[in-house]
């Protein structure tokens, strides 16, 4: 069984693959904490759209229940609990400070891009199943993304959302290697990020209340008191 | 053979003669999105016209370039007309004249002399716009250069023509990622090249913060009339290029008959209308960037174009 055997659903899956690799790009890129936050809610939607096609591509139920979970915690629980944990003030804030310039970031991004598919292409001659051909190098890349996210950023709020990015793509290329994982591992996933996320947004508040600034690219030196 | 003649030069009618509506068309949707009413849609026939009428004053300082510069930067677009695919999906007379590349170069062509004659004059402004169009315009090159690389490659061959059906035939092929993200690069390319929001502001009457309408603001008469009908020309090209080589190479003529070429006029206007739309909305959304953030804004279309390229490298 090849992609081939379905040409319609491989080729929506490919764009929504190729629009959730612009979405990872975007979350590393822009400067408003708002629209990476509103980048990655629709970064999970294509990671659920995904799932969605894949599940009727291979006739894999536990795919739909994987779409229904990502709905549920990543683009409703999450922006909810971002919301209410970290203060509204943090949302309207431009990144202006930096690790790197936007240009040159976006540069290495294109080279993390190439990067995912230099790995995945040795992958991809192992797994034999159909979709891992899309799903499996621009999972890598969405993985690459949110890592260099993690790093480039300062904000703690963007930095976080470069985390679940890292989920998103980790999932994104799972769905395709393993079709029928038991449903009790995604939705021990499920548990997991929101936590994760309540975690670091409860942290976010405290260094906000204390500092009166989520930059923690600043936190890095010790100062005595 | 006489049939392909005549249809090419058609086409190029049409380029000369529906450019100006377009622009009118875009303006006057813009000032509606504002609440306001906004010149009729022929305004910019009744500006040409009544700049034909008018009394040159070129300045004597000025050389030969000043005085030449409106006719080739007319002559650039009506060149490229010829060779892209407006009206018909077969090769028309001259198609085979010239490839992507050949109307790309003759396009800049027309910008080169643009900028050459923006700095002749000696006036302020012209030169700052010059060289700033220099600016997006090497930022913008990159770009160019890697979606057509990526478009040929993908299609076996340069000629526009043979492009064009390579992506819809089967239509999954238009849902390729690399299309896709080909189609998103090219767009803002546009939006770059042609000097519009948020790149530089179209309406923009501030000569400090004009980057390419700065350039023909010391021509009068015949030549001010010239300019202003290449630049509208050249946004009608580009538009014809993305949308009957990238995006929606539908609605062409496929046979000989004459009929079925003048049908294509008003389909290929409806698409025009549809893209002005997207253009309208577009401009009216964003705001204009600093100068410095056009940078970003080209170098997020090199990044898209790179990944459409790699993707389609790596055989997704």
């Amino acid at each position: 069984m090849t992609s081939a055997s379905f040409p319609v659903i491989s080729a929506l899956d490919a764009l929504t693959g190729a629009l959730f690799l612009l979405t990872a790009l975007g979350v590393v890129a822009t400067r408003q904490v708002l629209a990476s936050l509103q980048l990655f809610i629709l970064q999970s939607l294509l990671l659920a759209l995904s799932a969605v096609l894949l599940g009727i591509g291979l006739g894999s139920p536990h795919l739909l229940a994987v779409a229904a979970i990502t709905i549920a915690t990543k683009t409703l629980m999450i922006p909810w609990l971002l919301r209410h944990t970290v203060s509204a003030e943090v949302y309207r804030t431009r990144e202006i400070e930096r690790v790197l310039n936007i240009p040159s970031s976006l540069l290495i991004s294109a080279v993390l891009i190439m990067v995912a598919y230099a790995v995945a292409n040795p992958l991809l001659n192992a797994v034999d199943v159909p979709f891992a051909q899309v799903n499996l190098p621009l999972g890598i890349a969405a993985m690459f993304l949110g890592a260099f996210t993690i790093a480039v950023r300062r904000e703690a709020v963007p930095q976080l959302l470069g985390l679940l990015a890292v989920e998103n793509g980790v999932f994104f290329a799972g769905i395709a290697i393993v079709p029928n994982l038991p449903v009790i591992a995604e939705l021990a996933a499920a548990v997991d990020v929101p936590v994760i996320t309540l975690v670091i947004g409860l942290l976010t508040r405290q260094i906000h209340r204390r500092l009166g600034t989520t930059s923690v690219g600043r936190l890095a030196a010790l100062r005595e008191e | 053979m006489l049939e392909r003649i005549v249809y090419n030069l058609l086409q190029v009618f049409v380029v000369v003669a529906f450019a100006p509506l377009v622009e009118g068309v875009t303006s006057r949707l813009k000032e509606i999105i504002q609440s306001k009413r906004g010149p009729s849609i022929f305004q910019p026939y009744r500006d040409i016209w009544k700049l034909l009428h008018k009394d040159e004053i070129v300045s004597e300082q000025s050389s030969w370039i000043f005085r030449a510069a409106p006719y080739v930067a007319f002559t650039a677009p009506v060149f490229v007309a010829l060779l892209i695919p407006v009206l018909t999906r077969y090769p028309l007379f001259f198609a085979f004249m010239g490839d992507m590349l050949g109307g790309g170069f003759v396009l800049a062509l027309g910008g080169f002399f643009a900028a050459l004659a923006a700095v002749d004059t000696a006036n302020p402004y012209g030169p700052m716009g010059a060289s700033r169009t220099r600016m997006v315009g090497f930022l913008a090159e990159p770009v160019f250069i890697i979606v057509f690389l990526t478009v040929s490659f993908v299609a076996g061959s340069t000629i526009p023509y043979i492009v064009q059906t390579r992506w819809v035939t089967p239509i999954a092929n238009f849902f390729e990622p690399s299309h896709v993200l080909l189609m998103i690069a090219f767009l803002m390319l546009i939006l770059a090249e042609d000097g519009r929001i948020p790149v530089d502001s179209p309406s923009g009457q501030f000569e400090l913060a004009m980057i390419e309408r700065s350039k023909s603001l010391e021509y009068s008469g015949r030549g001010a009339a010239l300019m202003k009908w290449a630049g509208a020309m050249k946004l009608f090209v580009l538009i014809i290029i993305f949308l009957n080589v990238l995006v929606t190479p539908w609605g062409l003529a496929e046979g000989m008959g004459l009929g079925e070429v003048l049908l294509a006029i008003p389909l290929v206007l409806l698409k025009v209308l549809g893209f002005v739309l997207v253009l309208v909305y577009i401009e009216s959304s964003l705001a204009k960037l600093r100068l410095f953030r056009i940078t970003e804004f080209l170098g997020a279309a090199f990044v898209i174009s790179v990944v459409a390229m790699i993707t389609r490298l790596s055989g997704v």
